[in-house]
């Protein structure tokens, strides 16, 4: 397990526009890069976040993001979503090596 | 025969084609992902902006802003961000999905610059259209990308 940090407010008005902020470790291995002995590290990266609303009666991804080997280790990606309904934001991201990890954090809705 | 002259206009123009090939493939290669991404619509400067220290010192963590005017409403909003650089191994750095509930067309994330070049960010409209912004880099510390 990858550890994470998601930065997010708890409780939101209806409505309000919510910046969501994901950081996940992970050594986004780019497949290019050379060890001592001359042989290349092998590609080792995340390809895959999404982040899925379930606000107790629809389950609608919000956002998604397609990683490349150019983005930095430890990958940052930070959006925004309209709160709609109390319900829990669901992360998930997914690399190789069959790398999967999923996250969810509540969010009550005034 | 051959001339002292032809000799060394030939070999000039050899070397300058050798020269400039990588940088002109590579911008080549960028207009073609570009082209793939919008994929037969026009691709327009406007609406978007890509927020980047124009002056990077580590190219292992460079933080980027992309920004799209848009009122992310069901009948206009954006569907993706593409963001593409010029000159490291691939062309690609990330893919954003979004829409009507993303409410905001903003997205930061960190990337990799591998040398001083260009990064182009392409906002894909729901009607079709694509909107991009252009912004050169200078990288000092380069990010080891490549070894």
């Amino acid at each position: 397990m990858a550890r994470t940090l998601i930065t997010m407010p708890k409780t939101a008005k209806r409505g309000e526009l919510i910046e969501i902020r994901t950081l996940i470790a992970h050594p986004m291995e780019t497949g290019y890069r050379h060890a001592d002995d001359g042989s290349v590290q092998p590609r080792n990266l995340i390809r895959r976040l999404t982040c899925r609303y379930f606000d107790g009666r629809d389950d609608v991804e919000v956002f998604s993001a397609e990683l490349f080997p150019a983005i930095a280790a430890n990958p940052y990606v930070s959006f925004f979503t309209v709160a709609t309904a109390s319900g829990s934001l669901r992360f998930s991201w997914q690399g190789d090596n069959g790398f999967a990890q999923t996250e969810s954090v509540e969010l009550t809705v005034t | 025969m051959t001339t002292r002259r032809q000799v060394l206009t030939t070999t000039a123009g050899l070397a300058g084609a050798i020269w400039l090939r990588p940088a002109s493939a590579s911008a080549e290669e960028l207009a073609a992902a570009i082209a793939a991404f919008a994929a037969g619509a026009p691709v327009r400067a406007g609406r978007v902006t890509l927020d980047v220290a124009p002056l990077v010192e580590n190219g292992n963590v460079v933080p980027i802003t992309v920004t799209v005017q848009s009122p992310m409403s069901a009948a206009d909003h954006v569907k993706a961000i593409a963001i593409f650089n010029e000159r490291n191994p691939q062309r690609d750095v990330a893919v954003f999905g979004l829409g009507p509930r993303a409410g905001r067309a903003t997205v930061s994330t960190r990337i990799r610059l591998a040398t001083s070049q260009q990064l182009v960010a392409v906002a894909k409209m729901n009607d079709g259209s694509c909107w991009t912004h252009t912004v050169d880099v200078i990288v000092t510390l380069a990010a080891c990308v490549e070894s």
